[in-house]
């Protein structure tokens, strides 16, 4: 198999197309090939090998940024398999999760506009540990059932979680200022 | 500390084959140069054995600049052409600036970059920066003996695009070759992780003359990686000296002052506030033009007062840095302190109390940055092995784009590694447009207003479709130098249009040359003669490099006709270097840049391959500084699940 620029993420680094990945490998072969292809190795080298040099140190860090976290791992996953996840077209959620959604929303809001610190990290643990809940899930249905549609829907699900743990950041920094 | 040690001017050159390259800290209040010697990192004194070099710059009638100590002196007497602090106004406009009315400059505003109005004529900010540059080029060199392969410049951490490529052209003016702007935070973690052999999270809090930076790294078996990064690129030690200015004006009940009690004030309340640091407390005194006297005394618990916000404003970035970097307090192992205003116990005592432990103050702070430069410098310009250390550093600010409504839409978040590239598709609204504009922002507001504006650029004759139907493609790419350059092209045509963020807001090439002309006709230097000088030695390098990885393995990755066409373009450039012909040489230089591009490309895809397979660099090299054959490398591909 040749090795080029326009292998996946996972043969760049050595790794099985997967969601459960090693990640200390993950960061091992990431870190091996940036002290390769770093424009700061080529410095001092011609125009042509500086500009591969970019190109290929771009390329790798998006590769790892992509593997590295489990949305946009799963969501790769996905397209390898050439299942669009649709995250902007497909809004069709089930209506217990958007009243979920809807009072996390207001949990975190109120929480903002009481300033209470205290309260949001709350909101953020709990969060976290639901963030975990769906990554589990996601290893399911990605590496043992392969059931690639009911996994693009966890993704969709995902997205909705990063905004709100968006929102709990910027509510923590508003409320710091 | 090993790596503090002070060189004197003309101490002796180094050994042949060594590349000379510096690193130049270009702060808001002092700049110094440093470089490598024998091994260890050294700042380069001036003749009378002074370290820095304050960053101010007068102009005199005939347009002559006095940079540092000299120009200093003339700064209450001469205020107007006395121009301090310039590195506010790099990459800035006259809107972007506070304290204007405070400042005793005649501002002319200017599309993208204020300018200020000497006894000479009008200056643009970058070109009161390239004098302070020129000051330390010559320093270096003549310590050196000899022209420099290039510099290493720092830029504060939190420095927008706009502000870096002022930098940029800064360095370009002043006749250096950018091997790289690096960002302060980072360049001091260099120097001080290298020295300590410093492992886990460590925190960087520069807070220099004006601006304020904090960086998270994670430093780990020679990899130093910026976590997340955040910072004010308009706070620092002027401020305090702002406050007690202000606190001084109203103990005297006085409103108002000319520009010359103003100027005279505020180095009193710079000295006084510098002077706190070692007492308890510090007198105040002055005569102003109008008779006044003034005669304070100044208390820490009362400037511990009157500063409290200021030290407050430096604490909001460090949280987001923190919560950027998803660590808390207890994950930092250690706090770096850099910037001469971090001497100020207020400071001191603020950090510790925030990081629950006392900060890391073994480096000195004024020159750590310096210091780190340099060492990176060394490295860039390859005079050093292929297992050094590893730096990877962020982008501090996010970049988008405006959409419908004047909001922006995020394409590179804020924090993430560089280089860095995205593209996005974009499409038309009407029926047969045939044209689309595009407006790039760098922040982190949610209206377009409230970021920095970079370009606007306009893509034309996409051809005419029905609303919807035009693809058009718009990549962003971040380089090393956390620069950005935008192309845009539409997929369904191919119309392609190619955008520099540079021609809105930094200078064109044409200004460079012309701000070259210009400082040339002072410097009675040969414009031409230093281009031609400059491509030649350009051109030799490029011949070197060139020769040298064809050895290395032009045998296992070309075909003879390939190798023949490389050969060719080698020949033609080292025809071209025995004539004194700036554009033949330019023009062979290009060529063999662009013959080696396929070339280039298999070596990076050899070297990746090796990384795969555990190879290390240096392992394969000791094989006997054999060139890895194409049988090797193909064996090491198919080994691959
Ligand atoms: N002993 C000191 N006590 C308090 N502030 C100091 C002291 N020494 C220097 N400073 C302040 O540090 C700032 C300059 O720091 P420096 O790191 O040289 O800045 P820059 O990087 O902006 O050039 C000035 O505001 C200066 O007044
Ligand atoms: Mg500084």
């Amino acid at each position: 198999m040749a090795l080029d620029f326009n292998q996946d993420f996972f043969e760049l680094f050595g790794l099985q197309p997967r969601f459960q990945i090693d990640l200390a490998k993950l960061e091992q072969s990431y870190r091996d090939i940036q002290s390769r292809v770093h424009p700061d190795r080529f410095a001092h080298l011609s125009q042509a090998e500086r500009r591969v040099s970019m190109q290929w140190a771009t390329r790798a860090n998006e590769a790892y940024q992509t593997l590295k976290r489990p949305l946009t791992r799963a969501r790769y996953l996905l397209l390898l398999q050439g299942v669009h996840t649709q995250e902007e077209t497909n809004t069709a959620m089930p209506a217990e999760f958007l009243m979920a959604q809807l009072e996390w929303r207001e949990a975190i809001q109120d929480a903002r506009s009481a300033r209470d610190g205290h309260g949001l990290m709350h909101l953020e643990t709990k969060l976290n540990r639901d963030l975990a809940e769906m990554h589990e899930e996601l290893a399911r249905l990605l590496d043992a059932e392969k059931n690639f549609p009911a996994a693009a829907e966890t993704v969709r699900k995902l997205r909705f979680y990063e905004k709100l743990q968006h929102e709990i950041g910027e509510a923590l920094e508003s409320i710091e200022t | 500390m090993a790596l503090l040690q002070i060189s004197e001017p003309g101490m002796g050159t180094a050994p042949h084959e060594h590349r000379l390259a510096v690193g130049i800290d270009l702060g808001t209040t002092n700049s110094l140069v440093a470089t490598v010697r024998n091994g260890i990192s050294v700042v380069i004194n001036d003749e009378e054995g002074r370290p820095l070099l304050p960053s101010v710059v007068h102009y005199d009638r005939g347009g002559c600049a006095q940079v540092g100590y000299g120009a200093q002196t003339l700064q209450s007497q001469d205020p107007h052409n006395t121009i301090v602090s310039v590195k506010r106004f790099m990459g800035r406009g006259l809107k972007d600036i506070e304290d204007i009315g405070r400042m005793p400059y005649h501002f002319v505003d200017a599309p993208g970059m204020v300018q200020i109005r000497a006894a000479c004529g009008i200056r643009s900010p970058v070109e009161v920066s390239a004098e302070i540059l020129k000051v330390l080029r010559a320093r270096g060199e003549k310590a050196l003996g000899g022209e420099l392969v290039g510099a290493v410049i720092t830029v504060p951490a939190y420095f927008d695009d706009a502000q870096r490529q002022a930098t940029k052209d800064a360095a370009k003016l002043a006749g250096l070759n950018v091997l790289r702007l690096l960002n302060e935070p980072t360049a001091a973690a260099i120097a001080y992780g290298l020295d300590n052999a410093a492992e886990g999270i460590y925190a960087v809090y520069d807070l220099g003359g004006g601006t304020f930076d904090i960086s998270i790294l994670r430093l780990s078996q020679g990899v130093f990686e910026v976590l997340a990064t955040a910072g004010d690129s308009a706070l620092g030690g002027d401020d305090f000296d702002q406050r007690v200015f202000c606190w001084a004006l109203e103990k005297s009940n006085l409103s108002f002052v000319t520009p010359h009690d103003m100027r005279n004030l505020l180095t009193r309340a710079r000295e006084a506030k510098e002077a706190l640091t070692e007492h308890g407390e510090a007198r105040m005194t002055s005569v102003l033009m109008g008779g006044e006297t003034i005669d304070l005394t100044l208390t820490g618990d009362i400037f511990t007062d009157i500063t409290r916000t200021l030290v407050n404003k430096t604490l909001v970035p460090t949280r987001k840095a923190l919560r950027d970097a998803g660590l808390t307090v207890e994950q930092v192992k250690g706090v770096v302190m850099v910037g001469g205003a971090t001497r100020m116990p207020q400071i001191q005592r603020a950090v510790a109390e925030f990081f629950r432990q006392e900060p890391l103050n073994n480096l000195d702070p004024e020159k750590v940055v310096a210091l780190g430069a340099a060492i990176q410098a060394n490295l860039l310009a390859g005079n050093r092995g292929a297992d050094d250390w590893l730096l990877l550093d962020v982008i501090p600010l996010s970049l988008g784009i405006e959409t419908m409504g004047g909001l922006t839409e995020k394409i590179i978040p804020r924090n993430s590694t560089i280089p860095v590239a995205r593209a996005q598709e974009f499409t038309t609204f009407k029926d047969g447009q045939a044209a689309m504009s595009i407006h790039v922002v760098q922040g982190e507001r949610e209206l377009v207003a409230d970021c920095r504006s970079l370009a606007r650029f306009e893509l034309k004759g996409i051809p005419p479709m029905v609303a919807g139907a035009a693809r058009v493609r718009v990549t962003f790419q971040v380089d090393a130098d956390g620069l950005l350059s935008v192309t845009a092209q539409e997929k369904a045509s191919g119309v392609e249009a190619s955008v520099a963020v540079k021609p809105s807001y930094g200078l064109t090439d044409e200004q460079i040359t012309g701000m070259l002309k210009d400082s040339y006709l002072h410097a009675k230097e040969d414009v031409h003669a230093r281009a031609l000088r400059e491509q030649q030695v350009d051109g030799q390098r490029l011949l070197e490099a060139t020769q040298s990885a064809l050895e290395e393995n032009g045998e296992a990755l070309l075909s003879a006709e390939e190798r023949a066409a490389i050969d060719e373009e080698m020949a033609r450039l080292r025809a071209a270097l025995q004539s004194d012909n700036l554009k033949a040489i330019k023009l062979a230089v290009d060529r063999l840049n662009h013959a080696t591009v396929e070339f280039a490309s298999r070596r990076m895809n050899a070297s990746i391959r090796q990384a795969l397979t555990g190879h290390r660099i240096d392992e394969l090299a000791a094989i006997g500084d054999q060139p890895s054959t194409k049988a090797d490398v193909n064996s090491a591909a198919s080994s691959k699940p």
